[in-house]
């Protein structure tokens, strides 16, 4: 502190002449540059995918099986595979997303050290690489939780023992679930104090003040949160490689005990391991492009209604 | 209630106590186990994921996995003998990762060093048979080896060989990401006018929607195609465009968290800097960044284990071949891709399936340690700093 008081050390004091103004233009154009290198890089991104996956993309593409070893056809049950694996996720990880926020801002206290350990976990939780999940699907639920299903109720025979949409979907719900709790969390929090004040001075209890006025309010949080998570699980792939993900089936899943296909792992697979590579580009761009379409449009409803969750704070 | 005059009621220290309430109790119960069950998860992860790998510990016990592997040998060899073909049609198109990781690294490094590898498809048959006979011991001491060679007569594990190739992905990733994402966060928050600032802000986000696989599909197609028409490497997919991919990846993550960062810097800090004659740019970088720093290198940590456990992008972009050089044009595989391409050839208990595993539970140590780093060590610093102690 006590060098900047001094006039002699000030590191501005140098530079206070005519050459000043070209250095400073120069550093905020610098920093200007990165921004729209950024910028530039996203919109060429998405330019490129949506000029190369146009041709191919059509209702008839969205809606029909993949044919002839998959260089033809559509991508219907990938989509459908999506589809039943968000919803799963979804059912699995938003009760207990928002249970989780609610215990963060009602019951928690501050400063407790349980708490803090909560918040932890969930931090880690979002960092932890997506492979690991997917690694823990199959040591956990396929291999623990499944065969033991498998013998306590089928007599040893292998039905949930094996990848399938369950396991891939509660596999996905952990991976999201840190997702949901941050956005609910956030809209607890912009609920007034008052209102929570004025529901435990008239006499309801906490449980009734959590349950008649802070959670109708949070509605819009869990919404953000569902939707984001929604994307998330939409676009990951890693966790589902081994939990359940089909390279490619002739019918859409009947069951939960089934695999699925998936419009990410398409993509992967395509690119990667298709038979002919170069013939099958417009379908695998179209698939990129449909994949993208899906993510980024939910997550611009989720910034709108954050958006608004965040005006209703001020 | 009946009376029109309410009674005069009389309080006591006893009766203004907290009535005893079951509904109460139990939904307080409730709730809070279901919050510690996500503290229960960070312990099962841990626990699933290093218990499969625990055979690699069980010195000495080597019959264990044994029967598993001989009961699904039939299925493994197709596995193989599939890729092998796909690989031999057609080199060096765009079908390069998943079917170039098996030849490069088996071919090569494989027929090299072993004289009786000449098939890939005969060493698989060779491995079932031998399998797993060679107990923890051998597979520890090849773990410090620079061989990746999980399939073969004698398998070996050399972690050393991926351990560089995630490195010099990640380095090339951050050095990329990092003062890119930086630089724009500096803009963003400094010199931005408001206006700008919520466009810049959701448009960069929005990079962070992006589905890792979609950014690797978009390296392998475009870029990488794009960069060997400029400096005419040999192999199109290597560590520089997996690094580049990645950074696509973590600049998301750094911008945010370092934006984060800069903006929570008091204004009185900004406003003292800027009366004392300093101007826009000398204030942004002499004094906000610098007291944003811890911040800044909890943005930069985040990103690394983003980039060190990213699977989609390396698998797809980065050429899955452990080779062992220090040029960014060569093909690479990292810890994440090895487990995601070779998981699903292997069998349940094999040493291999144990050591895909045992990785598993590296990353998963190495980005705990990360995180916890950024959230205590980074917090308190910066709380330490603003509060002027």
């Amino acid at each position: 502190m006590e060098k900047a008081i001094s006039i002699t050390e000030n590191p501005f004091a140098k530079t206070n002449g005519k050459g000043k103004d070209i250095k400073e233009k120069a550093v905020v154009g610098i920093t200007q540059i990165a921004v729209i290198l950024i910028i530039a890089i996203l919109v060429v991104i998405l330019g490129i995918i949506i000029y190369q996956g146009r041709e191919k993309f059509s209702w008839e593409f969205i809606s029909s099986f993949p044919t002839d070893g998959m260089t033809k056809g559509g991508i219907f049950p990938a989509l459908i595979g999506t589809f039943i694996l968000v919803i799963v996720m979804s059912i699995a990880a938003v009760p207990f997303g928002t249970i989780t926020a609610i215990y963060l801002t009602e019951y928690a206290k501050e400063n407790s050290k349980i708490a803090a350990a909560v918040r932890f976990s969930i931090r880690t939780l979002a960092v932890v690489p997506s492979i690991i999940f997917g690694l823990f699907g199959l040591g956990f639920f396929i291999q623990f939780v499944g065969t033991g299903m498998d013998t306590a109720f089928n007599d040893g025979e292998l039905h949930w023992g094996q990848p399938n949409i369950l396991w891939a979907s509660l596999t996905m719900a952990l991976l999201t679930l840190p997702v949901i709790i941050v956005s609910v969390e956030e809209s607890l929090k912009t609920i007034p104090r008052e209102l929570r004040e004025a529901s435990l001075a008239l006499g309801a209890t906490k449980w009734q003040t959590i349950k008649n006025v802070v959670f109708p309010g949070s509605i819009s949080g869990i919404m953000t949160g569902t939707i984001l998570a929604v994307s998330r699980g939409a676009g990951e792939v890693a966790p589902i490689l081994f939990t359940g993900a089909a390279y490619y089936l002739a019918t859409l899943p009947e069951s939960l005990s089934d695999q699925f296909m998936n419009l990410g792992y398409h993509v992967y697979i395509m690119s990667t391991q298709s038979s002919d590579v170069e013939k099958t580009m417009p379908i695998q761009f179209a698939t990129t492009l449909v994949l993208l379409i899906l993510t980024l449009s939910l997550n611009l409803v989720a910034v709108i209604i954050r958006s608004r969750i965040r005006r209703r704070a001020k | 209630m009946n009376s029109p005059l309410p009674k005069k009621q009389t309080f006591t220290p006893e009766s203004l106590k907290k009535q005893f309430r079951l509904s109460e109790f139990l939904a307080e119960k409730v709730i809070s186990s279901i919050a510690f069950l996500s503290i229960a998860i960070i312990f099962l992860i841990f626990i699933f994921v290093f218990k499969e790998s625990l055979p690699l510990f069980s010195f000495n016990d080597k019959a264990k996995a044994n029967t598993e592997i001989q009961t699904t040998t039939g299925a493994e060899i197709e596995t193989y003998g599939a890729d092998t073909s796909a690989e031999e049609s057609q080199p060096e198109t765009y079908g390069a990762p998943a079917e170039s990781l098996e030849p490069e690294t088996y071919g090569t490094v494989t027929e090299d060093l072993n004289p009786d590898s000449t098939t890939d498809t005969e060493v698989v048959i060779d491995e079932k048979v031998t399998g797993n006979k060679e107990g923890a011991d051998k597979t520890w001491s090849t773990f410090f080896s620079t061989e990746w060679v999980p399939v073969s007569d004698n398998p070996r594990f050399g972690l050393i060989a991926l351990l560089i190739g995630t490195l010099k992905v990640t380095i090339i990733a951050m050095l990329i990401a990092g003062p890119l994402a930086i630089l724009a966060a500096v803009y963003t928050s400094c010199f931005a006018s408001n206006r700008r600032k919520e466009i810049i802000k959701p448009i960069i986000e929005m990079l962070a929607a992006f589905p890792s696989v979609v950014i690797g599909f978009f390296a392998m197609m475009v870029l990488a195609t794009f960069f060997q028409d400029i400096f005419g490497y040999d192999s199109r997919l290597n560590a520089f465009i997996g690094g580049v991919a990645m950074a696509l990846a973590a600049i998301p993550i750094i911008y945010t968290i370092s934006e984060d960062a800069l903006s929570s810097v008091p204004k009185t800090y900004t406003e003292a800097s800027l009366a004392l004659g300093a101007s826009k740019a000398q204030t942004a970088f002499s004094v906000i960044l610098p007291a944003a720093t811890p911040g800044i290198f909890a943005a930069l940590l985040l990103g690394v284990g983003r980039v060190f456990g990213e699977t989609m992008i390396a698998l797809m972009a980065t050429g899955n071949a452990a080779l062992l050089s220090a040029n960014p044009f060569e093909s690479v595989r990292t810890f994440a891709a090895t487990i995601g391409s070779e998981m699903a050839e292997t069998v349940f208990g094999e040493t291999h399936y144990s050591v895909l595993f045992f990785i598993g539970s590296l990353l998963f140590i190495f980005s705990f340690i990360l995180n916890a780093v950024a959230e205590f060590y980074v917090k308190g610093k910066l709380i330490k700093k603003f509060q002027g102690k």
